[in-house]
């Protein structure tokens, strides 16, 4: 009985010292991650605060003005939700891509791998690193945009779960880009190609209710159409997809990639021979 | 005593259908000072790259201080500290950022390991450079700062793959001091290297491996002892050909370059050189004695290889006419 306690007790203090460890690992990972953002804030944090500045003036005061109304509310106030979500997917995407893969250039991802990290310690490391830059993007903007507009805040619990769950999940897709690209042309691909276009079509300029019905069926196959609305609807309080379905698909999504990462991780795909 | 390093039957076959490793087995010690030596593409890195969770194995076993890397992941990598072949840093961190960082990993913080990361910068030289962005160190210096962050977290065993690679000759002493220091302190060392004075010089142990399978594991001690010959450089004062005065002497030989003196094979290089080939046991004094009858000056005398190297060498030329016999067999 004795023995069983302190085999028990030993068991329990194992447990906490692997837990304290990770724990350590993690701050340690998302540290140096934002370390790095901010260390080169001129590559990372400067540019798209000045996109945003000039979305904001072409399109917001000069064309937008001509626009009148979108969804009941004036063009400006209408895509100021969704160019700052723009901001905080593109760069939480951005982030995790380029610091992973450049981890992997220059084999620095090695001091990971020899170390007892846990691959779903990396991978909230790595991720949580890809959410502070996009939320702090997000921030710039939104503090930009009030320049331009006046915010009203619809739903704070709306705003911070969908920008944290969308943040998330394109740091995800971030790092299984990085995990498979093998040169800095490869993580320039998929913001290129897939998200850009999602982002422009995902109703972060207009309303899908303006597209013929056909249109708007295939619109809502785009799954950033649902981040871009739900963010809309905490700020403004109107959206063209029913919020918890958004965030409903938000979290599956992440589930569905977070176990593919940390799959790839345990292979060690794109980083052990 | 449980070994520090246990390998079983390891296997590696590579993407391309090359195999590596052919079921090594090797057992290191704790408190050893071990090296694996053996040519290039022999299986050294591969084989540390697999201790090192670098590298996926095919087959076989692994285990650190125990601890087998597959089930027992955790507890075995903390035991290790791994200085690779190539720089593996980020460029463009602090040098103590790197070091603390990677203290971070095994769950220490800063605060926990600033004194001792503080001692080790001091120790490799270091301190002065903790506040310069890691790629304007010098190859000396990234090399001496991937031993100060392999061994922020007191690893029980340190594995160094070609340490001093590139390294020059007072720097490589210096590091040599500070592996045997830490050695004496209790730190099993593995180590790989192409510079096997610093083999000879430094470890007890020795594994040479070739075309993937080792070829010996034992001793420094006892692999020495295999030597059968040796062969010095004798510097003479001459100009003129030392041989044919030899010859004077009644030696049994008329080749003019090479010639033997009571069963010592000797060659001459040129008019100021001569090469001496000892066997094992054979002293040195009826050279000296025809050298000075002959009225040849020796200035000086130096081994002619490093005798590791030799027996490598013969052992790995050996190894390679075995495998090609038993491909022409087959």
């Amino acid at each position: 009985m004795k023995q069983d306690i302190q085999a028990a007790q030993k068991e329990a203090r194992i447990e906490s010292s692997v837990f304290s460890i990770q724990w350590v690992a993690f701050s340690t990972i998302v540290i140096k991650e934002v370390r790095r953002f901010m260390r080169i804030w001129q590559q990372t944090l400067l540019p798209p605060a000045i996109t945003m500045t000039l979305y904001f003036i072409i399109f917001g005061n000069l064309i937008g003005s001509r626009i009148g109304k979108m969804d009941g509310v004036d063009y400006m106030s209408f895509i100021v939700p969704g160019l700052i979500m723009m901001s905080v997917i593109t760069n939480a995407y951005g982030n995790v891509a380029s610091s992973f893969f450049g981890n992997k250039f220059q084999r620095s991802i090695e001091e990971l791998m020899v170390s007892p990290v846990y691959p779903s310690v990396i991978l909230a490391g790595y991720v949580m690193g890809g959410v502070a830059r996009g939320v702090m993007v997000g921030i710039i903007v939104t503090l930009l945009s009030l320049y331009f507009t006046d915010l009203h805040l619809h739903s704070l619990p709306v705003v911070i779960v969908v920008t944290i769950l969308s943040a998330i999940l394109f740091a995800l897709g971030g790092f299984i880009n990085a995990i498979f690209a093998s040169k800095f042309d490869d993580i320039t691909i998929i913001p290129t190609f897939i998200i850009t276009p999602l982002t422009y079509l995902g109703g972060v300029f207009y309303s899908i209710s303006l597209l013929p019905e056909f249109w708007q069926d295939v619109s809502k196959l785009n799954p950033i159409l649902y981040m871009v609305n739900s963010f809309r609807y905490g700020i403004l309080g109107i959206s063209d997809v029913n919020v918890s379905t958004a965030i409903a698909m938000l979290i599956a999504f992440i589930v569905l990639l977070s176990s593919i990462s940390i799959w790839l991780l345990k292979r060690g795909t794109g980083m052990r021979s | 005593m449980t070994a520090a390093l246990s390998i079983q039957g390891l296997e590696k076959v590579y993407g391309n259908g090359f195999k590596a490793l052919k079921g090594i087995d090797l057992t290191v010690e704790q408190g050893d000072f071990f090296a694996l030596l053996g040519p290039n593409g022999a299986g050294k890195s591969t084989t540390l790259g697999i201790v090192s969770s670098l590298v996926q194995k095919t087959s076989g076993r692994v285990s650190i201080m125990g601890h087998d890397l597959v089930t027992d992941t955790f507890a075995a990598k903390q035991c290790l500290g791994v200085v690779p072949q190539e720089f593996n840093f980020n460029q463009f961190e602090k040098v103590y950022d790197i070091v603390i960082t990677q203290a971070g990993y095994y769950g220490l913080t800063g605060r926990q390991v600033a004194e001792h990361a503080e001692m080790l910068l001091r120790a490799l030289d270091l301190w002065d450079k903790r506040n310069e962005i890691s790629r304007m160190l010098s190859g000396g210096m990234k090399r001496r700062l991937m031993i100060a962050r392999a061994l922020i977290h007191k690893p029980k065993i340190l594995i160094l793959d070609e340490p001093t690679a590139g390294v020059d000759i007072e720097l490589r002493r210096s590091m040599w001091e500070f592996m045997k220091k830490l050695n004496e302190e209790g730190t099993t060392i593995i180590l790989t290297t192409h510079y096997l004075e610093e083999a000879e010089q430094l470890c007890k142990n020795i594994a040479i491996i070739n075309n993937g399978e080792i070829v010996t594991n034992t001793s420094v001690k006892a692999l020495l002892s295999q030597l059968k010959t040796e062969t010095f450089v004798l510097d003479v004062d001459g100009g003129a050909n030392v041989l044919p005065q030899l010859e004077g002497n009644n030696l049994q030989s008329s080749d003019l370059q090479s010639s033997s003196l009571q069963g010592y094979k000797l060659v001459q290089i040129d008019a100021d050189h001569i090469e001496i080939t000892v066997e094992k046991g054979q002293g040195l004094n009826d050279v000296f004695s025809a050298l000075s009858a002959a009225n040849v000056q020796v200035l000086s005398m130096r081994s002619k290889a490093n005798r590791l190297e030799e027996l490598f060498v013969n052992l790995v030329q050996d190894d390679n006419k075995l495998a090609n016999d038993q491909t022409k067999e087959a």
